[in-house]
């Protein structure tokens, strides 16, 4: 069982109280009722599903109730960090030994 | 290559089974094939399998990162069942039930399918109501599928507590008879031996590391640890890493991978007669032919190239499993393991043309494609041969998350009111 | 007496102290802290049990959790009995019953010995090879055979009456393994100011002092260090010291698993007591200090009774005070085996000859066997043995020299070695590395929060292993941040036994030329022919041998035999050994009890029941209950005599003629509030919210962004910034999450609030042509006439006293009410209504009747008459869905192509042609039912009921283009007959919808 650390509690919990809601940064278009099939295609259906750092969203259903965003290692299951809902993605670095950090640049506005 | 029989183990045993052929040689990758199929296990190697058996085409590489059936082949609980509710389902999976029936006599290997029976419990209206559908509609479709009162379910299964008392009493059940389970690693073996005899060449500890595609679009081959391979067409047959070949290819998969453990307990002598399954509560058991009740559980919630998933995930279904059987409260765990299952939205597989020419992808079998081996296996080596969907696979096209046309057999299993 | 082998004045037992049990039916003595195994053996009997395929007579191989042959099925009484017990491990209890398994008729005549005769035929894999023809003969012939053939024990047969204890435990630092080294580190650990547990697997920790007696620690014997040490850190408040508790399994996060015994041992436990705790430890820090297992030799016949570990021989005589043999051979390819063959020979045990494979050996040690008069052949092996049910001779030959000469014995001690190990590392998910120089796997770097130390970490000196041990307590104090000043210092250590010497694979008379049968896994009777015969056959991968030959796949694990295994692979393959790879070590380390694993999650604790403020009340009349998700709902009230077609057809009958009451509290419920409430329910549901005016309500559908139905309910408006919302039952916690997920992460600037008010009120359904005056003369402050408040409308005021909110709306068709109150105050408030309603000739009503009145009026029923798939054109709703809104979840995915085309499965009503008919819910429907299998099927029945009101049989069904086939015949077929149904509309009560305005 993982321990995830919510970024509203600020508190590292097991993944018991927590629920995981899939890729993040997944934006829903904001003229959803015009685009076109493939673009629903691309927006409901289709996922990075990465071998490596993915970024995902959780709630902590059964704490505070609030989302956030992870990044976290899909091979060793380890996060790199959590942020708030709504934060700019944040941008993440792998150094020579494997270990990924936080970067200091901030990559394009997110959901 | 020499047939196996009794005849054969015999004069073998006289000599110190010294004469026997390896089942499957070790070939250096050649610099070109007719076709690559990206993946060994038993859908991969069963393709490659029924593409020289059946459609004339030997000249194949079965690519495969770690060894032949090391996957989910190798680490799944072998229920085989066709009970499934849509038409599309219900011909791919019978389909593959009718091969199971003769596939030890086809491949001159004993993969130990053992028709026991596959029960699937009802434990509350709602619960009744699916069944019945399923089972209604599996007879309409020339599926076996009989409803069982708690009484016949508890004949059929002695250990089952049909107690009115227990937390989720059993209402009833749906029994395939000709549903069961098989040896799963003899299915890979079986296939590779079968494929490598006709020519074949299964290369293991070989990484697909990039997909090639020529200024037209279309396939040229793979990048691999060991080099370049040449084909005009290459099959994607990598259940939990299949977004990761793709992905090599450009395109993007309606396709999410999450760890999948089962367990088995320590081996005793015979006690538990058929499979059952429980939607309701999360259990699915058997026992094995060596004696081990093996036990699916469930998927953790994440998603993952682990191989691993939490303590609670077992916990769970170990709780339904003493819940229903409860003479197995003092059985031990011996072994627990992980497998990475790919899911589609709609929890069907795809299995068909990709975008992009030659190339072509048999995947999101989700947490039962086990079952599904000698079918999947057949109508992709017939998707391959003919650069078109045999009938039976027409609707599990990667297109249909495009036109919403989906095959939604978890949907039809909704949430109760 | 407690056994002929005892040896006066050896082992740490009390002799005075003895406790009976039977064997096989024969009453025996032991001494308490005997396992079954030491007192087995100190009754001079060795025999324990059959092999898996060959049944070939085995005894004890080791003293420990290692075992692969001694599985005993152990019993207190018969619903207390557990199959495949290891005997090296279960301690002795006063009236323990124990028995052999996996032979027939008996122990030492077994039938299934003959497999033995024939065990060419059963190579490995020869199953996959054979019994294919004729093909029924699988079925009937040759799998129930195999099975019945298979398996061990016998699985228990009763209700399990023992329980279980959970517990979480937090620390800073975890120490798996009570040898020196753990024993070490935990103590460095505590005095550095962490929060210590530390577990170990035997009844008392030590390790490997409990055979290893010639350590001394600053001034005392190893064992009796040990003792202080523990007696040291229970004193200490910051450390947990657990015996008897196995780490089975390492998971992420540091997230470690460990089974505690605690009544197994006893002969008569406290009933309060669990069987078996399970701890599960979160620990900042973990030191893996688990040792290592000694190797056998693999040499022909090497199976036999009295045929074991040399280590296990010495536990029995230092530990238990048990000599397992008068005249006890050595086979050894290491100097540890000496310091037992020394022990046995001090304590009066005959010595014939210490075989070592090794052409040189450490001086010192054959100094010290000439001294005690044993004969040691270096450079020889044993190469085979005699011995029908207990070994009695074995050969040794010089390697390479051929011949050979008998040696009589009645026991064999071998060691080959020591394996570290490595599975709590490598199940942490590390890596191991092979170490060339002194040929063993190890730990390389550590994954998670963790260090291994000691044998486990191939450091096999004692000195080296305590400062190790020492510093790594001292740093995982540091590194989970809590280390004080404090420390603690090495003891001075003098080592007494050398572990050097290694052999991997089979030996001499057992090679690739050989047809003997020399064990490599003995519960699973794989031969080293067998792994040599995988390799033959193409297995190259270490996975394929296992799998092939089941080599370490037997409840052992491989713990002795997997090293080997690869070995001969290797050998085979002509690879270095770590290019053949290792299999992957799994959880648990050994079997763990499903019990200690459900825990308390059995029975009513299985899963949580949710009950209404009202269920009591119902019960005590009578209702019969379904399970609907967690929730208990009353189902139907069944009265004398009453079966439940005639119950619920009264019900029914009941509520249209004069009113019923209904317990709808488990209806999921949600507070919108905000500026922005109406906004967001646009959104978040098909219909426009905009001119919904405050105190009246509206039925709500919401998709998913897909376009397919999601859930429903009435919604109401209590104020221009407030929405009472209403979930269908199953649907509350899953509706409260999307709209939490929308709220927050898409439409963040409304400003909304949402809470889950589902537990904060109870709702009793009024519904019926009576259901106003019943409730009237209760409520204050509401005008509740049909002007003042219309269908679909909703109030604020009291009823008996408390406050409610009061919505006029109806699921039967009727004019009705739904009484929300606070559930405190829910069984009062019912009670206060049926008082005056029962005697107005109401009834309450259960799920059954409340599903067959509003089928009547063909209301849905989410997850009934929808299942994922349907869409709001598909159940004939199109009209909640607002034309003109720009945005709302599912306005895109339901205009997808699949979902707009023509010949969708539309929900339609069927009656059958013969009234008296009910079809079956789940049946299909076709067109022609005289076409062949399989059919076309158009859809299926999702609803179907006698109603009683209508006076025959009435149903919906999804039906492809069933809205163009109104008025025509369609078919039902079953298995004994085909029934005609008519496509009609889904309303078959009331079309007009007169009665619901009364």
């Amino acid at each position: 069982m993982l321990l995830i650390h919510c970024p509203y509690c600020q508190e590292e919990r097991p993944e018991l109280e927590f629920r995981n809601t899939g890729e993040a940064h997944i934006a829903r278009p904001a003229d959803i009722a015009n685009i076109s099939d493939e673009a629903f295609e691309v927006f409901f259906f289709l996922r990075d599903n990465p071998k490596g750092l993915t970024y995902e969203r959780w709630r902590h259903i059964h704490g505070c109730g609030r989302f956030f965003n992870a990044v976290r290692d899909t091979v060793s299951d380890k996060f790199v960090t959590t942020y708030k809902a709504g934060l700019p993605k944040v941008a993440v670095v792998r150094a020579d030994d494997g270990s990924v950090r936080v970067s200091d640049r901030v990559e394009g506005a997110g959901l | 290559m020499r047939k196996y029989s009794i005849f054969a183990v015999a004069r073998e045993a006289m000599r110190g089974h010294k004469g026997w052929d390896k089942q499957w040689t070790s070939p250096e990758p050649k610099k070109e094939y007719d076709v690559i199929i990206v993946g060994a296990g038993g859908h991969g190697l069963g393709t490659a399998y029924y593409l020289a058996k059946e459609h004339g085409i030997t000249n194949i590489a079965v690519i495969e990162k770690g060894w032949l059936g090391g996957g989910n082949t190798g680490r799944n609980t072998t229920i085989i069942r066709s009970n499934y509710l849509y038409d599309e389902s219900a011909g791919l999976y019978n389909h593959a039930l009718n091969l199971w029936e003769g596939l030890s006599q086809d491949l001159n290997y004993n993969v130990m399918y053992s028709a026991r029976g596959v029960m699937m419990l009802s434990h509350n209206v709602h619960d009744v109501q699916g069944a019945k559908r399923h089972i209604h509609a599996n007879r309409l479709n020339g599926v076996d599928n009989e409803w069982m009162t708690p009484e016949q379910a508890k004949a059929f299964c002695p250990p089952l507590n049909i107690s009115q008392t227990a937390r989720y009493p059993v209402m009833g059940a749906a029994l395939q008879r000709r549903g069961g389970v098989a040896r799963h690693d003899a299915v890979a073996w079986g296939y590779a031996r079968g494929a490598a005899d006709r020519g074949v060449h299964v290369i293991q500890n070989c990484e697909v590391t990039g997909v090639r595609r020529g200024a037209d679009g279309a396939v040229e081959g793979v990048d691999t640890t060991r080099g370049f391979i040449g084909a005009r067409k290459v099959g994607v047959v990598a259940a939990g890493h299949t977004s990761v070949i793709m992905e090599m290819a450009g395109v993007r998969m309606p396709l999410e991978s999450f760890p999948l453990q089962a367990l088995v307990s320590e081996p005793v002598k015979p006690i538990f007669p058929c499979v059952v399954m429980s939607n309701t509560v999360h259990a699915y058991i058997s026992q094995s032919d060596k004696g081990e009740l093996v036990i699916g559980a469930g998927t953790d919630q994440y998603t993952s190239y682990s191989q691993t998933g939490g303590l609670h995930i077992l916990s769970h279904t170990l709780d339904a499993i003493c819940e229903m059987f409860p003479i197995f409260n003092r059985m031990k765990m011996l072994r627990s393991w992980g497998g990475i299952v790919d899911v589609t939205p709609d929890r069907s597989p795809i299995v068909g043309k990709t975008p992009v020419p030659g190339l072509f992808v048999n995947c999101g079998w989700g947490t039962g494609g086990f079952k599904a081996t000698p079918g999947s296996a057949h109508v992709f080596a017939h998707t391959i041969a003919r650069d078109e969907p045999h009938r039976i696979n027409a609707g599990f096209t990667l297109d249909r998350f495009r036109s919403g046309r989906l095959i939604d057999e978890a949907a039809a299993a909704a949430v109760a009111h | 007496m407690s056994g002929a082998n005892r040896i006066a004045g050896k082992g740490r037992l009390t002799p005075a102290r003895t406790v009976r049990f039977t064997f096989d039916g024969q009453a025996l003595t032991a001494v308490e802290g005997d396992t079954l195994a030491s007192a087995l053996i100190a009754n001079g009997i060795h025999l324990t049990g059959r092999s898996f395929k060959y049944h070939r007579p085995r005894g004890m191989l080791s003293a420990g959790p290692e075992e692969p042959n001694a599985l005993m099925d152990i019993g207190r009484d018969s619903a207390r009995r557990t199959p495949n017990v290891r005997a090296t491990v279960q301690e002795v209890f006063d009236g323990m019953q124990a028995k052999s398994q996996n032979r027939w008729p008996s122990l030492s005549f077994d039938i299934g010995a003959v497999n033995n005769l024939a065990s060419p035929m059963f190579a490995a894999g020869f199953y996959y090879k054979t019994f294919m023809w004729p093909k029924a003969a699988w079925k009937k012939l040759y799998e129930p055979v195999i099975r019945n053939a298979a398996g061990l024990g016998v699985s228990p047969s009763e209700r399990d009456p023992d329980h279980y204890a959970n517990h979480h435990a937090h620390c800073d630092v975890l120490v798996i393994g009570g040898g020196v080294a753990g024993l070490a580190a935990a103590l460095s650990a505590a005095h550095a100011g962490a929060e210590v547990i530390i577990c170990d697997e035997q009844p008392e920790m030590g390790g490997a002092f409990r055979h290893e007696t010639d350590t001394t620690i600053a001034g005392k014997s190893g064992f009796d260090w040990a003792q202080a040490v523990v007696a040291e850190l229970r004193a200490m408040d910051n450390v947990r010291v657990l015996t008897r508790t196995t780490a089975f399994g390492y998971q992420a996060q540091n997230h470690v698993g460990l089974v505690e015994r605690v009544t197994e041992h006893l002969a008569a436990p406290d009933a309060r007591l669990p069987r078996e705790r399970m701890w599960q430890v979160r620990a900042r820090q973990v030191v893996i200090a688990t040792g290592a297992i000694e190797r056998h030799m693999v040499f022909a016949n090497n199976d036999r009774p009295g045929i074991m570990l040399a280590s296990a021989a010495r536990t029995f005589l230092n530990h238990f005070g048990v000599a397992v043999g008068a005249r006890v051979g050595v086979y050894t390819a290491n100097d540890s085996a000496y310091n037992a063959a020394f022990d046995l020979k001090r304590a009066g045990v005959s010595i014939p000859v210490i075989v070592d494979v090794r052409p040189q050996v450490d001086a010192a040690l054959l100094a010290r066997a000439a001294d005690l008069g044993i004969e040691v052949l270096t450079g020889h092996a044993v190469v085979d043995t005699k011995g029908s049910l207990r070994v009695r001779s074995m050969k040794v030959a010089r390697i390479g020299g051929g011949g050979g000469k008998d040696y009589a014995i009645d026991a064999l001690i071998m060691s080959s070695g020591w394996t570290p190990s490595v599975h709590m590392y490598s199940q942490s998910r590390g890596k191991v590395v092979w170490d060339e120089a002194s040929e063993r796997f190890l730990p390389g770097v550590h994954p998670q929060a963790s260090m291994s130390i000691g044998a486990c970490n191939g450091t096999d000196d004692l000195n080296e292993t305590i400062a190790e041990a020492v510093r790594a307590g001292r740093e995982s104090a540091e590194k989970a941040g809590v280390a004080s000043g404090g420390g603690w210092a090495p003891p001075a250590a003098v080592a007494g036994t050398s572990w050097a010497g290694n052999m991997m694979g089979s030996g001499e008379g057992a090679g690739p030329d050989t047809t003997v049968k020399a064990f490599v896994d003995f519960q699973n009777d794989v031969t080293a022919k067998d792994i040599r015969l995988a390799v033959r056959e193409g297995m190259e991968s270490i996975e394929h041998v296992k799998r092939f030959t089941t080599n370490g796949m037997a409840t052992d694990q491989g713990k002795t035999s997997n090293i080997h295994g690869l070995a001969i692979a290797a050998e085979m393959l002509d690879r270095p050994l770590p290019k053949v790879g290792l299999t992957t070590f799994r959880s648990p380390y050994t079997p763990v009890t499903f019990g200690a694993i459900v825990n308390h999650s059995r029975g009513a604790l299985f899963d949580p029941t949710r009950k209404t403020p009202m269920h009591d009340w119902e019960a005590a009349h009578g209702a019969v209950f379904e399970d609907v998700g967690q929730w208990k709902r009353a189902w139907y009230y069944p009265r004398t005599g009453e079966d439940m077609h005639q119950a619920v057809n009264r019900e029914c009958r009941t509520v249209r003629e004069a009113a019923g009451l209904f317990d709808a509290s488990t209806l999921g419920k949600i507070e919108v509030v905000g500026p922005d409430a109406a906004a967001f329910l646009n959104l978040l549901y098909t219909n426009s919210w905009d001119k919904l005016e405050p105190g009246r309500c509206k039925y709500g559908i919401m998709l998913r962004e897909d376009g397919f139905i999601y859930d429903d309910g009435v919604v109401g408006r209590m104020a221009e910034d407030r929405f009472h919302v209403t979930t269908t039952t199953g649907g509350a916690p899953r509706v409260m999450h999307h709209m939490e997920d929308y709220l927050q992460t898409e439409f963040p600037h409304l400003k909304v609030w949402l809470t889950s008010t589902s537990e904060q009120w109870a709702v009793i359904a009024v519904q019926g042509p009576k259901a106003r005056e019943i409730i009237a003369p209760l409520v204050e402050g509401i005008d509740m006439s049909s002007e003042a408040m219309p269908h679909m409308s909703v109030r604020e005021g009291r009823i008996c006293g408390v406050p409610t909110r009061l919505f006029r709306m109806s699921f039967t068709g009727e004019a009705g009410f739904e009484v929300n109150v606070p559930a405190d105050y829910g069984k009062a408030v019912w009670e206060a209504i049926w008082a005056r309603a029962e005697p107005m000739g109401a009834c309450a009503y259960g799920t059954e009747a409340m599903h067959v009145l509003r089928a009547e009026k063909g209301y849905i029923i989410v997850g009934q008459d929808t299942d994922g798939t349907v869409t709001p054109d598909d159940a004939g709703l199109n009209w909640a869905v607002a034309k003109k809104k720009p945005d709302f979840v599912g306005i895109r995915g339901m205009k997808r192509p699949d979902l707009v085309r023509e010949g969708r499965k539309q929900l339609v009503g069927l009656q059958t042609r013969d009234p008296k008919i009910v079809l079956e819910e789940g049946a299909q429907i076709v067109a022609d039912p005289n076409q062949t299998v399989p059919m076309k099927m158009l859809g299926h029945v999702t609803s179907s009921y006698w109603s009683e009101n209508c006076g025959r049989s009435i149903a919906m069904g999804v039906v492809a283009g069933g809205r163009s086939l109104m008025g025509q015949t369609l078919y039902v077929p079953m298995p004994d007959r085909t029934i005609e149904v008519t496509v009609t509309d889904t309303v078959f009560i009331d079309k007009q919808g007169e009665r619901l305005n009364g």
